[in-house]
């Protein structure tokens, strides 16, 4: 990359962060966010991991089913683990698959979306066709039925999650790219010599990269989201205790019944707080790359 | 043939062929399993490789594989959508048995969130930046950001296990004989729930769809123009503003049914309410394939069969997308 680019690059990103330091909204999630990676970081000095297994929590002498007040600051569950360690080891599960999901997705949407605009033609007619069966067809269910074909583990889940959610980025960026390849500047690179490749990475993909960013920032509450719920149905990584699997296993376990709310609500606060987060953060992000948006708040 | 012929025809024939896609795909799942179905319905016993072999042929497992596709589509289309591996019951009975509960449900929760949904974002647009529009707008985030069967957890917990208003899952009081209008009354009682969460969970969408719409709506000159005319505000808002947002709410319609169906999934399982989606998650637990094959249709038929009533309702209310 020459200088230049470089330098304009770096001015556009410092532009970004100087709206973005001016939203409220977007700091208050960047706030929250960087709790949860701080925690999901810093898991093995929080929570002893041992905590997690319950011959080891047997062994310690922990209470069943105890509450906060016996066994701060969580209590414990089923199997006398301890709710806390849980808290904080799964956060790292959930935001791994939330934040790897997103990528696949990401990825599969901006390629198709990419090709589909530049290209043109019948490749573009027949990539929308299937972008747009995708779109129609029911998303969970989908992914429900791959999962359960496919096995139990945390690729799988990453996989699924990937081949499911890809369409409405695709489609999005595919307009984006129309409008940007209808630009001036794309006609002066082609007409100088350029070839394809030249054109959509030096030209287009800069031009997308702000709405990239805000859709990918979007994307992780679904992921995370659909990550949960697919755990919560006993599709989820046995050997990966995400808070959705804590949710499946307080649920299946009576937790409900006995009032243990202790097992149930951190895991779903932790899952509302992250979501939360990205979705101030995607929205902050969508309005700087496209002003329009924030006229209307 | 006219220009709204034209448009039927093309939006009919775009559904049938994601149908055809749906049937294409589930076939093709049972081709991903790597085992054999015939060696895995008599897992472990000592069954002789030539009865193996017959009912290979039986089943028209030798046969091409295009063959086999036809052969399954012939099935499919005549309701025979194979055996339940968990209750040895014909999968179509098995899920034509739990539709009413299902579509009850989500029914209601579909309309209820719809029109919810749609008032707090007519209330928070026409009152934007107080204190109403702030807390419609945080409100609706919050439940947006929460999964929904954990809310449904929450809700069970407080409403029916804390103070014992409702009843904590069934469709109907065990051992009940009642009959007519009290056991209607009782299995509204148990719908109230899980109806709400369903409700609450996805009354978002709507809400930020008809605020942002008619928020652009009422920049508009006309609006301007009914106001200088000296009509009431709530003249102005029901008869100008509002029927000209309401556009994008109707295409969210059958997105959202799609949402609120698929949150039936978990949200029927917390409560055990006795529908499709509690049968969905007792498929995976098998897992059932022919079972979640035959939900996987089911469920992809209906939402596609309300995407298409909303694109023809949407040709209908703005005859501007019929000539595109």
């Amino acid at each position: 990359m020459t200088s230049v680019a470089l330098q304009r690059r770096k001015a556009t990103a410092l532009r970004v962060w100087t709206q973005f330091r001016l939203s409220r909204q977007g700091m208050v999630g960047l706030g929250i966010l960087a709790v949860f990676v701080l925690m999901a970081v810093a898991a093995p000095l929080l929570a002893d991991v041992r905590e997690l297994n319950p011959v080891y929590a047997r062994s310690q002498g922990n209470p069943l089913w105890g509450p906060p007040g016996e066994f701060p600051p969580l209590g414990t569950d089923y199997l006398r683990r301890s709710v806390w360690a849980q808290f904080v080891w799964g956060s790292r599960v959930s935001l791994f698959v939330g934040l790897a999901a997103t990528v696949l997705t990401i990825l599969i949407g901006s390629v198709i979306g990419i090709v589909s605009g530049f290209v043109g033609g019948r490749l573009d007619a027949g990539l929308m066709r299937i972008t747009e069966w995708f779109l129609v067809i029911p998303f969970l269910p989908l992914a429900i039925v791959l999962a359960a074909v496919l096995g139990r583990s945390v690729w799988n889940i990453i996989f699924v999650i990937g081949v499911t959610s890809w369409p409405s980025t695709a489609r999005l960026l595919r307009a984006q790219v129309l409008t940007v390849k209808q630009r001036l500047f794309v006609d002066r690179a082609r007409s100088l010599g350029a070839g394809g490749w030249h054109i959509v990475s030096r030209h287009i993909l800069p031009n997308v990269s702000g709405l990239i960013l805000a859709n990918a920032t979007l994307a992780v509450p679904i992921s995370i989201l659909t990550e949960t719920t697919l755990s919560f149905l006993g599709l989820g990584d046995p050997g990966a205790a995400s808070w959705g699997k804590t949710l499946e296993e307080a649920f299946s376990n009576g937790a409900m019944i006995i009032n243990a709310w202790w097992y149930f609500v951190p895991a779903g606060l932790g899952i509302l707080a992250v979501v939360l987060a990205f979705t101030l953060i995607g929205r902050t992000l969508e309005e700087i790359a496209n002003p329009r948006l924030s006229g209307e708040r | 043939m006219s220009g709204r012929g034209r448009f039927l025809t093309r939006k009919v024939a775009g559904s049938v062929l994601t149908l055809a896609f749906v049937l294409v795909f589930n076939f093709f799942l049972f081709r991903v399993v790597p085992t054999d179905p015939v060696a895995s319905m008599f897992r472990g016993r000592g069954v002789p490789q030539e009865a193996l072999d017959n009912l290979r042929t039986a089943f028209g497992l030798d046969q091409p594989i295009l063959t086999q596709f036809v052969y399954f589509v012939r099935e499919t289309v005549q309701g025979n959508l194979g055996i339940s591996y968990q209750t040895r019951q014909p999968v179509w009975e098995e899920i034509v048995s739990r539709i009413p509960a299902t579509a009850a449900l989500v029914g209601i929760s579909a309309i209820l969130s719809a029109l919810i949904g749609t008032f707090g974002g007519i209330v928070a647009a026409w009152r934007r930046n107080t204190w109403k529009d702030h807390s419609i707008t945080s409100g609706t985030m919050l439940f947006y950001s929460m999964p929904d069967f954990w809310l449904g957890m929450i809700l069970l917990v407080v409403f029916a296990v804390v103070l014992g208003w409702f009843p904590v899952g069934g469709i109907v009081t065990a051992g009940t004989n009642a009959t007519g209008l009290p056991l209607l009354l009782d299995q509204l009682r148990h719908m109230f729930l899980p109806a709400l969460t369903l409700t609450l969970a996805y009354l978002g969408e709507y809400a930020l769809i008809t605020r942002s719409s008619l928020l652009e709506v009422m920049g508009e000159d006309y609006l301007t123009v009914a106001r200088a005319k000296g009509l009431l505000d709530r003249v102005v808002r029901r008869r100008h503003a509002v029927p000209n947002a309401l556009l994008p709410v109707v295409t969210l319609i059958a997105i959202n049914f799609g949402f609120v169906l698929s949150g039936a999934i978990a949200v029927e399982s917390v409560f055990s309410w006795p529908g499709l989606g509690k049968a969905t998650a007792e498929a995976i637990r098998g897992p059932d394939l022919p079972m979640l094959q035959g939900l996987f249709l089911v469920f992809s038929a209906a939402v596609i069969f309300f995407n298409l009533v909303a694109d023809i309702a949407y040709g209908y209310l703005d005859p501007r997308v019929e000539d595109r």
